[in-house]
């Protein structure tokens, strides 16, 4: 870019009239008094080697909180020697979702089988324990692991029941009809906290004595069932969305209900509607530190706990950083991935 | 310090909790359950500096696990056999009640409308808080009393609240309230220069002073404006329970009264004092009451420690938490800690 073109470019975007020049001026100014010192307290004045509070004496931001606690931010309190454990399970997780884009069309179908129904039982049982694996109870499981469990979890329980509910609002058969209808109305009427407290405090009390269900395992079904109505809602959208043509050609086909839907309906509906799932499985892993009040500690509790050590006292702009870049970066990536899918099933001729 | 807000979830949880108590199966059996189980499952806080804390390699640690592994000596005989769940103020006393947790070590405030109105016992105090200010040193003020004109840094929804517009109004002051949700809000506001004044319980004052730029800079006024009595809680169906938790607390106590510590409990064994001998178990049966053995508060003193040890380990002058004992000292030394007689 040479000085004419900048100067031009100056001109067009950011000082095109009098109202713009101020609004620009006043944006360079807040940037220009915010971003130095900023930088100043994160890196230049940052301490980031050391074992102790003690050794951050600079002045700025103490990174060495954040390297000290590391551990503990992404596993809680699952103990050390097992964190391999932990760690398989996450690496089978991405060489799965990555293998996806690899792989023939054809092998796809499998891949999501093994994520839906097989993976899930690999994980709990090399997070959990059993079959001579150590059993490690989910009062131990916490951090940026538990963030991730909760989320992947949850979108493996919410999806299918979203689809099933979304098909069963359309439903001609009035039974299963209102139920979805009245299912989904009440999850979606009822706020989140009011599931968790019920699911994590409530429901143990219905339970006839000495028969207990983890906590964990209630909180993450009900977060799964609350998502599920978001699912259903985004999915019938899609459902609206498509012409009748397309279901009366199935029909003409002599195409079964479940045939149809899950050949020609389903497949059209959902690539329509990615954003929006996108959307709630965004939501669902941003919704996650809620189960703090109900004692559990995922990544912003286990932060919480680390700032109010007594050795540790003062680091809760360094902790809430480090947790809101987490979120944004983890957020982004769905984001990403979930774009890259949107352009590989599009079908629109250019 | 307890939240007022008054919350619909925890009163539907309360009501739930109210209908169902009376199908609670596990009356009379905590000591057998935790026997059975060979742990003890103690409901801490989710971080309180000093009370309740994990350091970076998962220990916990503080006044009030240190009562819990107490608890674990007495009836285990290891101090190391207790499972800790973190719970937030919201949901400590279902979780209490549903049985998840043995008993509840969270820096709670007893009062008359917990201790009769929701089934559960207080079984003591551990900690006596109680409000207080703190003020920057070139402000030249050494009492609550002189605080006129002032803006005071309080979190919003709390009793701490409360107590300040009584404090002042009584005292026909002035001041004007700068209110925060959360309290390193509240101590950051006041270390920039909004407030002359920031007020909370004092075990987190002194606490929070460590937050401030340059801690040397703030005091602690003496004046303590009101009363958090602090301490455990148990359910309210198990007498046997409240007891041997009661007295675990009161052997803490008393151990330091009568000058045994970690360090020298296994020399005083040999002692001729018959008040040592009976805290030890060497004579009487004390443990016979509580269905315990007779090592039970041998135990708790030689693997957690009496009280004052504790104390200096966790909140002491020695800790950044940094209080002096104050309240918290024995009655014979000018505190009001008072244990009744083990015999």
């Amino acid at each position: 870019m040479n000085k004419e073109n900048i100067k031009n470019w100056l001109k067009v975007n950011l000082f095109s009239n009098w109202y713009n020049s101020i609004i620009s001026l006043f944006v360079l100014f807040v940037f220009f008094s915010i971003i130095p010192s900023f930088i100043d307290w994160a890196i230049i004045k940052a301490t980031f080697i050391g074992k102790t509070k003690a050794d951050c004496k600079t002045g700025g931001a103490c990174w060495v909180f954040i390297s000290v606690w590391f551990e503990k931010f992404i596993y809680g309190f699952y103990p050390d020697k097992e964190l391999w454990r932990v760690n398989l399970a996450f690496i089978i997780l991405i060489l799965t979702v990555v293998s996806a884009f690899f792989v023939k069309p054809k092998i796809k179908p499998f891949i999501l089988f093994f994520l839906i129904f097989i993976f899930p039982i690999i994980g709990f049982v090399l997070i959990h324990g059993g079959f001579g694996l150590e059993n490690v109870e989910t009062r131990v499981w916490g951090g940026l692991s538990l963030t991730f469990m909760l989320t992947f979890f949850g979108i493996i329980f919410a999806f299918p029941l979203g689809v099933l509910l979304a098909l069963g609002k359309r439903s001609e058969l009035p039974v299963i009809k209102y139920f979805c209808i009245v299912f989904v109305e009440f999850w979606r009427g009822i706020p989140l906290i009011t599931v968790l407290f019920a699911a994590a405090i409530m429901f143990p009390l219905l339970l006839p004595a000495n028969t207990s269900v983890d906590k964990l395992l209630r909180v993450a079904i009900g977060l799964g069932i609350f998502e599920s109505a978001y699912v259903a809602e985004v999915i019938r959208g899609g459902l609206q969305s498509l012409p009748k043509g397309q279901y009366e050609a199935a029909k003409s086909l002599g195409m079964s209900y479940w045939k149809m839907n899950f050949l020609i309906i389903l497949p059209q509906a959902i690539k329509t509607v990615i954003p929006g799932l996108t959307n709630t499985f965004i939501a669902l892993f941003k919704d996650t530190p809620l189960i703090i009040l109900v004692g559990l500690l995922e990544l912003l509790g286990m932060v919480n706990l680390a700032k109010s050590n007594s050795y540790w006292l003062g680091m809760a702009i360094e902790g809430y950083i480090f947790v809101g870049i987490i979120f944004w970066f983890f957020s982004y990536l769905l984001s990403r991935y979930t774009q890259s899918l949107e352009k590989k099933f599009s079908t629109e001729r250019h | 310090m307890k939240k007022i807000r008054i919350n619909s979830f925890a009163v539907l949880a309360f009501v739930v909790t109210f209908i169902f108590t009376t199908f609670n199966a596990n009356a009379n059996q905590t000591r057998e359950n935790v026997i059975k189980r060979g742990s003890l499952n103690c409901g801490v806080s989710q971080g309180v500096p000093g009370f309740s804390n994990a350091d970076a390699s998962g220990k916990w640690a503080g006044i009030d696990v240190d009562f819990c592994r107490a608890i674990a000596a007495a009836i285990l005989g290891d101090a190391n056999k207790v499972k800790f769940t973190p719970l937030s103020a919201k949901d400590r006393f279902e979780v209490l009640k549903a049985g998840d947790i043995d008993v509840l070590a969270r820096n709670t405030t007893w009062t008359l409308s917990r201790d009769g109105g929701l089934a559960l016992d207080f079984i003591g105090t551990n900690f006596y808080d109680g409000q207080g200010f703190m003020v920057r040193k070139a402000a030249n003020i050494n009492s609550a009393k002189k605080l006129n004109n002032v803006k005071v840094c309080v979190e919003t929804g709390t009793t701490t609240e409360l107590n300040l517009r009584d404090y002042f109004k009584a005292n026909k002051l002035k001041y004007e309230p700068v209110a925060f949700t959360k309290s390193d809000e509240a101590v950051a506001a006041y270390d920039s220069g909004r407030c002359d004044v920031y007020t909370t319980d004092k075990s987190g004052l002194a606490a929070n002073r460590t937050k401030t730029k340059n801690p040397a800079d703030h005091i602690i006024l003496p004046e303590t404006i009101s009363k958090e009595p602090l301490g455990p809680v148990v359910r309210g169906n198990d007498e046997n329970w409240a007891n041997i938790t009661r007295w675990t607390l009161n052997v803490m106590i008393e151990a330091e009264e009568l000058g045994i510590t970690k360090a020298n409990v296994d020399s005083l064994k040999s002692t001729d004092n018959p008040a040592i001998k009976r805290l030890l178990g060497l004579e009487g049966e004390t443990g016979k009451n509580l269905s315990l053995n007779n090592e039970w508060s041998y135990n708790i003193i030689k693997q957690v420690g009496n009280y004052g040890e504790s104390y200096e380990a966790n909140v002491g002058p020695k800790t950044p938490v940094g209080l002096g004992r104050g309240l918290n000292q024995l009655w014979t030394k000018g505190g009001i800690l008072y244990a009744p007689p083990v015999r």
